[in-house]
């Protein structure tokens, strides 16, 4: 029996550690085009920041593939998965025969094919790789503007690094507010104001439409108004896709903007599993499979697909949204369904915004059910609330205490709070 | 695994036990030199929660299915292997939040004391019984052995 992994982030080490725990000696083989030990792929931003150095991006101990009794391949890129006769390919040459196979090959970046694309100077800012080279052309170009494209997660926590090493920086995002699929509008705006007090300049409605070279490198950028924006580096935040490339039409595993899965976590080809973010999971807030790219699902569901694998079975009960990420030092924190459809019925907000404070706190219910939240500046607790919303709890006992000053475990009805506490059934 | 169990009904609300946490997580580990000297003070790794005459302490449960071990992007969030205790390895945290957003108890602080950490309960490592339950005067925060499967958060 042999376990093999291609991957070996969140979802690999997930799966490693689930079956280690019921399965100590079947041999584990993890396959990486990434010549790494497991690191943390959301550090990058801190390392391209000079927040952490090298030492501390491992996700875990140098001694982890030992004590796990895992074989490594890392460096080694897989160009086929063959369900037929239950082997990968490399594309060094060579295969790898496996009884139960992960694929947890994550994302892939996505940059749209416009003109000065492959200048030197233009990068995307995914991988460890990445936050080196950018280092490297920031230090021997004596780069001092730059231009990230794309206001989401990765753009902002792009900037964020680019601030630290003192860029003049634009951020350009096509819709009309930065962080429009974690946010609302409120938040948008209040993040877009501390971005500016850090003076980035924050351009929404618009994109890029082409990049100008001054030789091989990049001089500056053209957009959609003919506006030119000047700038020594172009960093690409547009977007993760599930990366799927390595699976061939007639492999037999369902593809459709991720890798489908079922609540083991196994595609549709047997003993072949798939998780993080290139699988599409089960979302329980929209009651559909789709691709939820984050660190904490990727673990979550690398951990169910192990434990299926080892023959323990494990339901995956689904996921939301959820994303944690500072701007410019400010706490934010946005959880499942955040700015929920006007025309549609059912929803209630509450919320909280004190504008001297720059606190904005919004919860979204669904029929009395939590169903989403934004909190900025001010995160303390946080997790109660994804909580309510995970167990899908009705919040009418406790409806107007959910946004109060010591709401706690304490708002809660005794029988949930006591479910929490000390495990369900039990009687203190 | 010994965990700390709450009994909310015989909680008084003295708060002795966010008192003896704070010194225990001090540097002199001295209650008056904590509370007056060092600064800034240390953070208590607990949080009592009182509503009219119901309160009760709340801290890490030590999940046997832990999310801020699942979310922790860093690592830094870590299982000791001895002990099964939840602990966070404050040198390699970053303070991205991803447990406090995770926690359905609430259990976990941002400590904003020198670089920014998360600050949760380390059932006092190294002593036989944390202060909290220690310190405890009506048996309202308990030390007792418990089977791993009867706790754990989803």
């Amino acid at each position: 029996m042999r376990y093999v992994m291609i991957g070996n982030s969140a979802a690999a080490v997930g799966a490693v550690e689930a079956i280690r725990q019921s399965d100590p000696h079947n041999p584990i083989t993890i396959i990486a085009d990434e010549p790494h030990h497991t690191y943390s792929r959301p550090l990058i931003s801190y390392l391209l920041g000079q927040v952490v150095d090298e030492s501390r991006m491992q996700y875990r101990p140098d001694d982890f593939y030992e004590r796990h009794n895992v074989e490594t391949m890392l460096g080694v890129e897989v160009s086929n998965v063959n369900t037929q006769d239950k082997m990968v390919s490399l594309s060094g040459g060579g295969t790898i025969s496996y009884d139960k196979l992960l694929i947890a090959t994550g994302g892939k970046p996505f940059v749209p094919p416009l003109p000065g694309a492959d200048l030197e100077g233009v990068f995307t800012f995914t991988t460890w790789q990445d936050a080196r080279e950018i280092d490297r052309y920031i230090k021997d170009h004596r780069v001092e503007s730059a231009l990230v494209v794309g206001g989401g997660l990765i753009g902002l926590k792009t900037t964020e690094a680019l601030i630290e090493r003192d860029l003049s920086i634009t951020l350009v995002e096509l819709a009309d507010r930065i962080l429009s699929a974690t946010f609302d509008r409120t938040a948008s705006k209040l993040s877009e104001r501390i971005l500016q007090r850090a003076k980035v300049d924050v351009r929404t409605g618009t994109t890029v439409e082409e990049i100008i070279g001054r030789g091989a490198r990049v001089d500056h950028a053209v957009l959609r108004d003919g506006e030119r924006i000047n700038c020594d580096l172009v960093v690409f935040a547009i977007g993760v896709r599930p990366n799927t490339g390595l699976i061939s039409e007639d492999a037999g595993i369902e593809v459709n903007r991720g890798i489908c899965v079922d609540e083991h976590m196994q595609t549709t080809a047997p003993d072949v599993y798939a998780a993080g973010d290139c699988v599409e999971a089960y979302d329980m807030l929209i009651d559909a499979c789709r691709p939820i790219a984050i660190w904490p699902n990727a673990y979550r569901q690398g951990s169910i697909a192990g434990s299926n694998m080892a023959g323990v079975l494990k339901t995956y009960d689904g996921s939301f949204p959820m994303n944690s990420i500072e701007v410019c030092g400010v706490p934010t924190i946005s959880v499942g369904i955040t700015d929920p459809p006007r025309d549609e019925d059912g929803y209630e907000i509450i919320d909280k915004y004190d504008r001297d404070a720059q606190i904005y706190k919004k919860l979204v219910l669904h029929h009395n059910h939590l169903v989403g939240a934004i909190f900025v500046g001010d995160i303390d607790r946080a997790g109660i609330y994804t909580g309510l919303i995970h167990d899908r709890v009705d919040v009418r006992p406790f409806k107007e205490h959910l946004l109060s000053g010591n709401f706690g475990l304490i708002s809660l009805p005794i029988g949930y709070r006591k479910h929490l506490v000390v495990g369900e059934g039990i009687e203190v | 695994m010994k965990r700390i169990h709450v009994n909310e009904e015989y909680c008084i609300g003295c708060r002795l036990c966010e008192i003896h946490c704070l010194v225990q997580h001090s540097q002199s580990r001295k209650i008056i030199k904590a509370f007056k000297e060092e600064a800034p003070r240390a953070m208590a790794r607990l949080v009592v929660e009182e509503e009219g005459p119901l309160s009760f302490a709340m801290q890490c449960r030590h999940c046997e299915e832990a999310a801020c071990l699942e979310a922790c992007m860093t690592g830094a969030m870590h299982r000791d292997e001895e002990t099964g205790a939840v602990l966070c390895d404050e040198e390699k945290c970053v303070g991205c939040w991803m447990c406090i957003m995770v926690c359905p108890y609430g259990a976990i602080q941002r400590s904003l004391i020198g670089r920014s950490a998360a600050s949760k309960c380390d059932l006092c490592y190294g002593n036989e019984t944390p202060v909290c339950v220690a310190n405890c005067p009506n048996e309202a925060l308990i030390f007792v052995d418990e089977t791993p499967s009867d706790n754990g958060a989803q």
